[in-house]
């Protein structure tokens, strides 16, 4: 007995992505202000505490953190608890992904 | 298992039993409940004699039997497991998950009623109650088609790539005694080779993720190929289980060629050649409503029986084809969805609705919880049926079978 064919089913190589590209589910960006990062200013790691609580392991760590926007959701969990304020949670039209009219509307 | 053919005398469940030993089932998971436990005791008590060479995994609930068989049957294994009632309630997400995977899983569903109230007694409330989760459904109407259906599941479930659930009546199947004949091992192992190559082959070296998430739309994935989304999926499950009314019947040819009995494919007719009044159900009761066309013939009414042994998929063109130009269908229903009738009551009248020559369809609700139903009783139905027939009486209410609602 042969092989039946393979069904069509949910499956996939292991791969960044696969679980869909959840950055464009954002609104607002986080934007990190190197003047004011703990860790920037002082080039090493001492603080990381965006990188810890990032619910999405979305913050590499580092000297300054980067965010991956290709995932963050843009919860705003880092901007909330970094203890300098360096990071801004700034709305995605203003870098241009997405317009929005008065009304609020995408276009 | 015996090189020769034998018939001896047994219960539904060792019937259930002896086809997943003949069946060389390599895994086993499952939690007892009554009265499906005797299935799962005898093959763990075969396991631990040597007699069958197969892992038999105790778990702590039903969700973890299946999810067991999941994991065992995604890399290439014959599964089995058998549960009942408020067992199946708490594997049915599991049961869907199953289904979603494509996964040859051969499921045995002993009837018994849902709680609450509590009642360990037949009839069909569990199985009908997932009966749109994407598994196939087979009903059985005695031991013999029990072991006979069970073997036939692995070959449908293992060309289809689609799980299977025999079903049989608790108790009134489960736990009576009747002759069963038993194939020769030499005689199934034709019919049923070893499981070809696996569905999902898992290998360290290239891993995959099965059934990660998958929303609304196709999407390229990592290698840029377009992938089905969510719907895709869905739609090519479904056509799976449409194909199945080509398999069941294929493989019960098969299985007669091979064995020596077939069961009717999806559907077993009884006295149906001149009938003008058909009295439809699955399982046990079809069996006992033989009896009721009997005596109905008896009287000059021309009765048969149709039974319905596929339920899904629901095999429309086979039953429009046998009812096509009767005066009237009774369809028994041992389970109900509340609030509006039976299950294959309303299926039935949908598959009928429209036919030029379609049959006033009626529905009888009986049996619930293992009220007791006889062939006499099963008879006065039809006969009350047939009057409001004659009395032209639209919109007939399901009928009550042997129900005492003054109290």
């Amino acid at each position: 007995m042969t092989a039946p064919a393979r069904p069509r089913i949910a499956i996939s190589r292991p791969a960044a992505g696969e679980a869909g590209r959840t950055g464009d589910w954002r609104a607002k960006r986080p934007v990190l202000d190197p003047a004011k990062c703990l860790t920037a200013k002082r080039g090493d790691v001492t603080c990381q505490i965006c990188w810890a609580l990032c619910p999405d392991a979305c913050i590499t760590r580092g000297a300054p953190p980067r965010v991956d926007l290709e995932y963050c959701k843009g919860c705003g969990i880092c901007a909330q608890e970094c203890p300098a304020g360096a990071i801004e949670m700034e709305p995605e039209q203003a870098h241009g992904v997405c317009a929005v009219d008065d009304d609020g509307a995408a276009r | 298992m015996s090189d020769v053919t034998a018939t001896s005398v047994m219960t539904g469940n060792e019937a259930a039993a002896a086809a997943a030993r003949l069946a060389r089932v390599q895994v086993i998971a499952a939690y007892p409940i009554t009265p499906q436990s005797p299935v799962v005791e005898q093959l763990s008590a075969w396991v631990e004699s040597g007699e069958l060479d197969a892992e038999f995994v105790a778990v702590e609930s039903e969700h973890s039997a299946l999810t067991v068989c999941i994991g065992a049957s995604t890399v290439g294994a014959r599964t089995f497991t058998a549960t009942s009632a408020n067992g199946l309630a708490y594997m049915t997400e599991q049961v869907w998950w199953a289904a979603g995977a494509r996964l040859p899983i051969v499921m045995c569903i002993a009837n018994r009623a849902m709680a609450a109230p509590w009642n360990v007694l037949n009839d069909q409330q569990d199985s009908m109650s997932v009966r749109d989760a994407g598994w196939i459904q087979l009903y059985c109407r005695d031991n013999q088609e029990i072991l006979d259906t069970t073997l036939q599941a692995w070959r449908i479930a293992e060309r289809l790539q689609l799980p299977v659930m025999v079903c049989y009546d608790g108790f009134l199947l489960s736990h009576t005694v009747m002759p069963v004949t038993v194939p020769a091992a030499v005689e199934v192992d034709a019919f049923l080779p070893p499981r070809a190559a696996p569905l999902t082959v898992v290998d360290p070296d290239d891993p995959r993720n099965i059934g990660p998430v998958v929303l609304a739309d196709t999407r390229a994935d990592a290698e840029g190929i377009l992938r089905p989304g969510y719907m895709e999926i869905r739609a090519s499950h479904h056509a799976g289980l449409l194909e199945a009314l080509d398999v069941i019947p294929e493989v019960d040819a098969e299985y007669g060629a091979a064995i020596g009995r077939s069961w009717g494919g999806l559907t077993w007719e009884h006295m149906l050649d001149d009938a003008e009044l058909v009295l439809v159900a699955a399982g046990s009761l079809a069996t006992q409503l033989t009896v009721a066309a009997e005596t109905l013939r008896s009287e000059g009414i021309k009765a048969g029986v149709l039974g319905v042994r596929a339920y899904r998929p629901f095999p429309v063109a086979a039953l429009r084809a046998k009812l096509a130009g009767r005066k009237g269908a009774l369809v028994f229903d041992k389970a109900l969805s509340y609030g509006y009738e039976g299950p294959i009551c309303t299926d039935l009248r949908a598959a009928m609705c429209g036919e030029p020559d379609a049959p006033l369809v009626w529905g009888a609700m009986c049996g619930l919880g293992g009220r007791e139903v006889s062939p006499d009783q099963l008879a006065d139905a039809a006969r009350r049926a047939l009057a409001d027939g004659h009395a032209g009486v639209r919109d007939r209410p399901t009928d009550w079978i042997n129900l005492h609602p003054e109290l």
